[in-house]
């Protein structure tokens, strides 16, 4: 039996909120925030998971609940195995995870990521700010309701914008990614297009500054 | 002397007679020669000593993961070209692979075989690159001088292949965007036959070289239970002395046929980071000679591949079934069964992981870059405590990243 398999039925036995999770290729487990650190040191210290190689937010979309989930994957440089461990969070509005800095430091810039793409707080990380986008930034990118192709927002610097009276500006969807949609439509609905057509090159966006 | 030209007793001394210092920040970065891209580390000095560093990264954030999420698997393709730009052949390969094990595909043999040169040969030009930059960093020139006469013999062959010499976009999902040209793996061989020998010349110019020992034997040092602890992957975390390559234990693309060594350093300096790089292109050169030896003859596509692979242009412009294949997977894009899953390949800089959540259809729902550099940057804040100024650009060099991929 796989070591990830035998970890993930010892867990189980002892947290009994944890659930098999769906998953096409490695042993997968849905834990509840409240046993996530729990569960991540039993895998560390007893099953020999010892590197955390990722951490990821999910949106699963406006209305859905739970709204966030954070998918961490951990492996094992003994076994060379990977095993993926859910959280959902419970508020939609202001989800919230433990933070696992304090079982590998490595976990810090992922979680900084996850925050700044999501808004996903990690409760106990000494120092969570932005990482990729900058600090003051209004918005957070990767959720679902976020456009694809930005918002119009402050530069970063206020001393540039007084100075210069620009902005972040958002790309115009002409000519940029296109984007097939899926499920029972006609073929002419689903051919490739620009999403969001509401303003191009030549109409300006509604409300711009 | 005047008496502003005199030193103010109280301030500069304290009670016990000492000169007081003062911690001063420094701002290395974003465009500083050192930072190999748009890297900025804000430093805290004392003296010329380093006592606190924090990597400020995010300044090539173009939202890859944004923008993956709003068109087709197929369309993402030269998307990975730009990740690590150095190897974007080994990218290509790392995300047609993962999208494979969501559509529970399997490419022939000779499509296996042509990837794993193509990766192999990326893996020497990389690192080649990464030689090079570091021999700069570190003040000896011609080293990149020679490292750059060879990647452009790869490149040559690159364009042979794909067409492009740099952002080559030649993986395809389920196959390769074309197959080897006629006598292409001939001049393959001969250019590992005649590289050999100069990767001897370029390496001599570095390894006994007392500035270049002198700037990073005891630098940049690195335990395996950091490296593992802050995830780091690739010749970093193998430079302090954890044999983890995941071409040798978690083998895909055919890894496993073929026989060849994983490097591991004994301390972890910046030193052994450059000798296992030097080793690992000699190893990448064995493998891509066994690789040809015994390349496989036979379709380099898969066959079951045709809800996802857009068919031989020669049929779609003559043949109509092949004609409205071709239109379903450029308008819906391929259809992808709904689920999970995480794959990492062996890249240059080290692990690149993609986790593609899928909902179904020709879309992903979520795809997470689990980008090598970017964890490998991670461990700057601890590494470059206690180093000198010059010692912070030493270690930037041995850790050989890409911004990039780092920021995405």
């Amino acid at each position: 039996m796989p070591k990830g398999l035998e970890a993930l039925a010892a867990l189980k036995g002892r947290w009994a909120a944890l659930s098999d999770r769906a998953s096409l290729d490695h042993p997968a487990i849905n834990v509840p925030a409240g046993d996530l650190l729990a569960v991540l040191r039993a895998l560390r210290d007893e099953h020999g998971f010892d590197m955390l190689t990722d951490i990821s937010g999910v949106d699963w979309a406006l209305g859905a609940h739970p709204r966030f989930t954070v998918v961490y994957h951990v492996f094992s440089t003994q076994s060379h195995e990977y095993i993926r461990i859910a959280v959902g969070c419970a508020d939609d509005a202001a989800p919230e995870v433990p933070s696992a800095t304090g079982l590998w430091p490595g976990a810090d810039w992922h979680e900084r990521e996850a925050f700044d793409m999501y808004g996903v707080r990690f409760t106990g990380h000494p120092d969570l700010r932005r990482i990729l986008m900058w600090d003051g930034y209004p918005h957070f990118p990767l959720r679902k309701d976020f456009p694809l192709a930005g918002i119009e927002t402050d530069l970063p610097d206020a001393e540039v914008v007084a100075e210069t009276g620009t902005n972040a500006i958002a790309a115009p969807m002409m000519g940029g990614p296109f984007v097939a949609s899926t499920g029972e439509m006609n073929m002419t609905d689903a051919e490739p297009r620009a999403k969001d057509e509401s303003w191009t090159e030549r109409r300006p966006k509604p409300g711009a500054k | 002397m005047p008496a502003e030209y005199a030193f103010p007793d109280s301030a500069a001394k304290t009670a016990a007679g000492e000169f007081e210092t003062e911690r001063m920040s420094l701002s290395m970065g974003p465009s500083h020669p050192s930072t190999h891209g748009v890297l900025r580390i804000q430093l805290e000095l004392d003296g010329e000593v380093v006592t606190k560093a924090d990597p400020v990264i995010g300044y090539l954030h173009r939202g890859d993961e944004k923008i993956a999420e709003n068109m087709t698997y197929n369309q993402f393709v030269p998307y990975t070209d730009r990740l690590d730009y150095l190897a974007p052949l080994a990218n290509n390969m790392a995300y047609a692979i993962a999208v494979e094990k969501l559509a529970k595909l399997e490419v022939p043999p000779r499509c296996q075989a042509t990837r794993v040169i193509t990766a192999e040969m990326a893996r020497i030009s990389a690192h080649l690159l990464g030689l090079g930059a570091f021999g700069i960093d570190v003040g000896a020139w011609s080293v990149f001088m020679y490292s750059f006469e060879e990647r452009e013999k790869l490149y040559r062959l690159f364009e042979e292949l794909t067409g492009a010499r740099f952002t080559t976009s030649y993986a395809r999902i389920g196959g390769s965007a074309r197959d080897v040209p006629e006598g292409w793996t001939g001049r393959v061989v001969a250019f590992c036959d005649q590289f050999l020998p100069i990767l001897e010349e370029i390496l001599n110019l570095l390894t006994r070289n007392k500035i270049f020992v002198d700037r990073t034997v005891g630098v940049g040092v690195i335990s395996g239970r950091d490296a593992i602890a802050y995830g780091l992957t690739g010749p970093n975390l193998r430079g302090s002395g954890v044999a983890l390559d995941l071409r040798k234990d978690k083998p895909y693309s055919g890894y496993e046929q073929y026989e060849f060594d994983v490097p591991v350093g004994t301390k972890g300096d910046g030193y052994d980071r450059y000798l296992v790089r030097g080793e690992e292109m000699r190893q990448s050169v064995r493998i891509i000679k066994q690789a040809i030896a015994k390349f496989p003859s036979g379709p380099w596509y898969a066959q079951d591949a045709r809800r996802i692979f857009a068919p031989p242009k020669d049929k779609v412009l003559t043949s109509m079934e092949e004609l409205i294949q071709n239109f379903m997977i450029v308008t819906e894009g391929p259809q992808m069964p709904a689920g999970e899953v995480y794959f990492e390949a062996e890249n240059p800089k080290g692990a690149l992981g993609f986790y593609i959540v899928s909902k179904g259809g020709g879309v992903p729902w979520r795809l997470k870059i689990r980008a090598p550099s970017f964890c490998n940057l991670s461990i700057l804040p601890k590494v470059c405590v206690g180093a000198m100024v010059s010692d912070v650009v030493s270690i930037l060099g041995s850790l050989d990243f890409v911004m990039g991929e780092c920021d995405r």
